[in-house]
């Protein structure tokens, strides 16, 4: 991570209690000071697409608000206090405990407190995710590896054709819920039965997470987000796991995805490219009647930069580049990648169609990224896909701007998805309606 | 009371002012205790996520235009900068000004500064600081995590005070310290007043004009011309230079009793600035206060006067037809002190019946050592109102809703008036500082909430078909079982 940091992109490992947030019937207890809470639901949620507090989230979310008697005597007795009452009082099935920088600078054993629920037989896990261990997408991982050691019980058969799918992190992504059934949707006209544990429906939550030790695959559709759970999972149960880095956006790598998914879980040639075909018909029809405009305004930008974390940075780009003809100026990812993945992100950056390979910048400090930008030469008005806090900067260099990673504060999302086949005809769709309001 | 300006941190409200988080009683045994200094917090043994100093702090200081906040922190306390930006952005709209982003720097401490500490990076982020934003001021934020492993923030800015040629003031705002969340404003005033406020050179016709966003802007100019004072709207969209000026105005207004009490008073203690502590100027009867104030510190009684005759003739046959329209219907107000007791007046004026009010803390007395008007004049009232305190504490909040099930809840602070949406009330969130201001806006108001209980098919249609995240066991509680007595 960057020595100083100025525009916030992403938050710190406590913001994972949206990723509780976003499990059907499951509730964050924190264990951290007053105004943590408010803070990581503000940036991820509220000033991120508008999501709001939902079921419970906000200022609902049960927290200790850890005070300088806490600090001073140990906040132990208080958590077990709000965790025994937040039992009698939230209506929930899941009950996560996550640690801020306070209590876990103290010491408290937030473990011992959980145990003893546990052995009452109450529904309560806990991570220690003080917000000085990293960001929010660390944090998931934590919250994910916490449900897989201490909620999932093993399974007596392995379900063919079940499929679990561990992808974008929910309320960083605004567009979550959406790309999530996109997902789905993909792997289901596949024929397998995809298991998608956040996101809203009865069969997604808890019912999901029990289905997943006996699935066949874990699927990993990510950069690196994830990466470690899948393999806990396979430690843990035995199912494999299949890593698909790029977050799959368009027809070219959208193909390549069902390819390497049916191949991989044994679905038949004939019916992974059948699905092929009908998905880039519905596609092409769109992209045929759009050409004119795309073509003949003359306002097409050519160049485009990305200011975004890894899933965004990586399936924009190799969308925008292999399938609409654009060219990438430095792409930019701001989602605090440790030093293990950078080389393969790199990689992937390296390998467009007809060879365009693009300069790739790992650095969560926005402010140190727009003075990179400035310093950039532009010959045609560039497309910058960023957040809230481009639009500054899209003014300075005469870009176009469209906000798609966190922070989108200028944006409401409800299902809107990027994904697939459909997310890359709504890509499509608002950032050609921006470049046409733009004169306007 | 007195302000001390030789420390570089301000006591927190609970120590300061006596200032509480939990009670339940009424208007009248509140104002009663507050005056006999017996008024005692009581804490809960179930509680939700609230919010800290360090978000009040950080959020005022940052929409200081030339001045640039370093948050040393790890970067989940630096998250309300993305509030913060759009509000700022929400403040240029309204003054026309360019977009710009906040100048915001997070020194990103990470496990091993919580080992070793990080001071060399917070020398590094200062000096950043300054090289990218090139501003009048810093104002370095504290954290919980600087604060219990102890970093030495004001030797560090003391040092750095040698190479960097502009203030640098330390904000003490750990957010486990209070909790109260405004206790961030006084952290950022005294920082305000210690390192930034110049002994004054000269007098002015200025006002200082302590407000959030300053949508009203406009009018308060014109209003403020007419007695031939002139606004300084302060922090947000001031400049360093207005601020060190602040010592030489006529007087200082607030539009939160809350917000002003300790800049306020801290002018006047220090540098002769009356501080105007009548009620708040929401609603006429607010306004007629706060206006009179001005005047009689100012020596333009008589303006004022023919001012506010004026402007209540505009709206007379305006207010016989809103609460017209009101006359009848219950409301439940939950608000920070200043703004709740101010907003329970103002919406009686319209002829609202308040059957509760809840307020996010109490101030028991202010910076000058009196308790707040408003709460004095809702105290002399003949009707007696239920109160609560309670640092938005929605579990206390929607039972007791649910159980008073009242035409229209009115709040302010995000993360309230949607849940009570979800119980079928009708709901009006208080964003912007200048809703119901002065005369116009009461009317004004008025016909917000009128609009409100007018159309509630979203609160209707969205309580028939959300499930409350509450068990049936705790919604047939008392509201308040679960408030203890102050053990220590």
């Amino acid at each position: 991570m960057s020595q100083y940091s100025e525009q916030v992109r992403h938050v710190c490992s406590l913001g994972a209690l949206q990723s509780v947030l976003a499990i059907d019937r499951a509730v964050p207890i924190l264990h951290a000071g007053p105004g943590c809470g408010q803070k990581l639901w503000g940036a991820l949620g509220f000033q991120n697409g508008c999501q709001g507090s939902g079921y419970v989230g906000g200022h609902s979310v049960p927290c200790t608000n850890i005070g300088e008697k806490e600090v001073i005597f140990g906040g132990d007795d208080r958590l077990k206090e709000i965790v025994g009452n937040s039992l009698k009082i939230i209506d929930a099935d899941l009950f996560v405990i996550l640690t801020g920088c306070t209590s876990d600078i103290v010491g408290d054993d937030t473990g011992e407190v959980a145990r003893r629920f546990q052995e009452q037989g109450k529904p309560v896990i806990y991570a220690e995710t003080g917000g000085f261990k990293g960001t929010n997408l660390f944090g998931h991982e934590l919250v994910v590896d916490a449900i897989i050691d201490q909620y999932l019980k093993p399974a007596n058969n392995v379900e063919p054709g079940l499929i679990n799918i561990w992808s974008v992190v929910p309320y960083q992504d605004p567009f979550w819920v959406g790309n999530l059934k996109e997902i789905e949707s993909l792997i289901a006209q596949l024929g397998l039965t995809p298991n998608v544990i956040f996101g809203p429906g009865p069969e997604k939550g808890l019912e999901a997470l029990g289905k997943v030790p006996k699935a066949q695959l874990n699927l990993l559709i990510s950069p690196w987000v994830g990466l470690k759970n899948v393999q806990h999972l396979e430690e843990k149960f035995n199912t494999p796991y299949l890593h698909y880095p790029v977050l799959p956006i368009g027809p070219t790598e959208t193909a390549k995805f069902l390819r390497t998914v049916g191949q991989n879980a044994g679905v038949e040639e004939k019916r992974i490219e059948k699905v092929i075909q009908k998905n880039e018909a519905e596609y092409y029809y769109y992209i045929e009647r759009s050409a004119d405009v795309l073509l003949e305004t003359r306002l097409l930008p050519r160049r485009f930069i990305t200011i975004a974390d890894s899933f965004y940075a990586l399936g924009i780009s190799k969308f925008l580049i292999n399938d609409l003809g654009l060219l990438p100026e430095k792409q930019y990812i701001t989602d605090g990648v440790s030093e293990e993945y950078q080389d393969s992100i790199t990689a992937q950056f390296k390998n467009f169609a007809d060879g365009i390979t693009a300069d790739v910048v790992f650095n969560s400090d926005g402010g140190a990224i727009h003075e990179d930008i400035r310093k950039i030469k532009f010959r045609s008005r560039p497309l910058i896909l960023g957040s809230a806090w481009d639009r500054v900067l899209s003014d300075e260099v005469n870009g176009y701007q469209l906000s798609v990673s966190m922070p989108v504060s200028d944006r409401l999302a409800l299902n809107r998805s990027y994904v697939g086949y459909q997310g890359a005809l709504r890509l499509v769709e608002d950032i050609y309606s921006i470049v046409l309001s733009d004169f306007q | 009371m007195s302000i001390n300006l030789n420390i570089s941190e301000v006591a927190i409200r609970e120590n300061r002012l006596g200032s509480v988080t939990g009670y339940q009683g009424s208007i009248k045994e509140l104002a009663a205790q507050a005056s006999s200094c017996s008024l005692k917090n009581k804490e809960r043994c179930f509680s939700q996520s609230s919010a800290c100093s360090s978000g009040c702090a950080q959020g005022y200081l940052s929409r200081i235009v030339d001045a640039a906040i370093v948050v040393h922190a790890p970067i989940g306390c630096a998250a309300d900068s993305v509030y913060s930006n759009t509000q700022n952005k929400w403040g240029e709209k309204v003054r026309n000004w360019k977009h710009r982003n906040i100048n915001v720097i997070n020194t990103n401490m990470v496990e091993e500064d919580t080992v070793f500490g990080a001071v060399a990076k917070l020398k590094e982020a200062v000096r950043e600081a300054y090289r990218r934003f090139n501003p009048k001021a810093i104002f370095v934020t504290t954290s919980c995590v600087s604060g219990i492993i102890g970093e030495d923030i004001t030797s560090v800015l003391d040092e750095l005070e040698e190479e960097i040629p502009i203030p640098l003031a330390p904000v003490f705002c750990e957010g486990f310290k209070s909790k109260i969340w405004a206790s961030g404003f006084d952290a950022a005033f005294h920082a305000i007043l210690t390192k930034i406020v110049k002994p004054p050179q000269r007098k002015t016709n200025k006002v200082n004009m302590i407000n959030f966003s300053g949508s009203a802007r406009k009018q308060i100019v014109e209003t403020l011309a007419r007695f031939g004072l002139e606004p300084v709207f302060v922090a947000p969209y001031s400049t360093v230079e207005e601020l060190s000026k602040m010592s030489e105005s006529a007087a200082t207004i607030s539009i939160c009793g809350t917000l002003g009490s300790y800049i306020g008073n801290g002018l006047e203690e220090h540098y002769g600035v009356p501080y105007v502590k009548t009620l708040q100027p929401h609603g006429i009867v607010g306004m007629d206060s706060w206006l009179r104030g001005l005047g009689a510190v100012t020596g333009k009684e008589q303006e004022v006067e023919a001012y506010i005759r004026e402007e209540k003739e505009k709206i007379a046959s305006d207010l016989v037809e809103i609460r017209e329209k009101l006359q009848g219907h219950t409301a439940v107000v939950g608000m920070g002190p200043s703004f709740g007791h101010n907003y329970i007046r103002t919406i009686q004026e319209l002829g609202i019946k308040v059957i509760w009010g809840a307020t996010w803390h109490f101030d028991p007395q202010y910076d000058n050592g009196k308790t707040p008007a408003s709460t004095e004049l809702l105290a002399s009232q003949e009707v007696d109102i239920p109160v609560s305190v309670g640092d938005q504490q929605n579990y206390e909040l929607l039972n007791l809703l649910n159980r008073l099930k009242p035409d229209l809840y009115v709040a302010r602070h995000g993360g309230s008036t949607v849940w009570a949406t979800k119980l079928g009330i009708p709901s009006v969130m208080v964003a912007d500082e200048f809703s119901a201001f002065g005369y116009q806006g009461l009317i004004d108001f008025g016909y917000r909430l009128s609009d409100a209980l007018t159309n509630r098919s979203l609160a209707k249609n969205l309580s028939s078909r959300v499930k409350m995240p509450y068990t049936d066991w705790w919604m047939a509680q008392d509201s308040f079982i679960f408030l203890e007595n102050e053990v220590v």
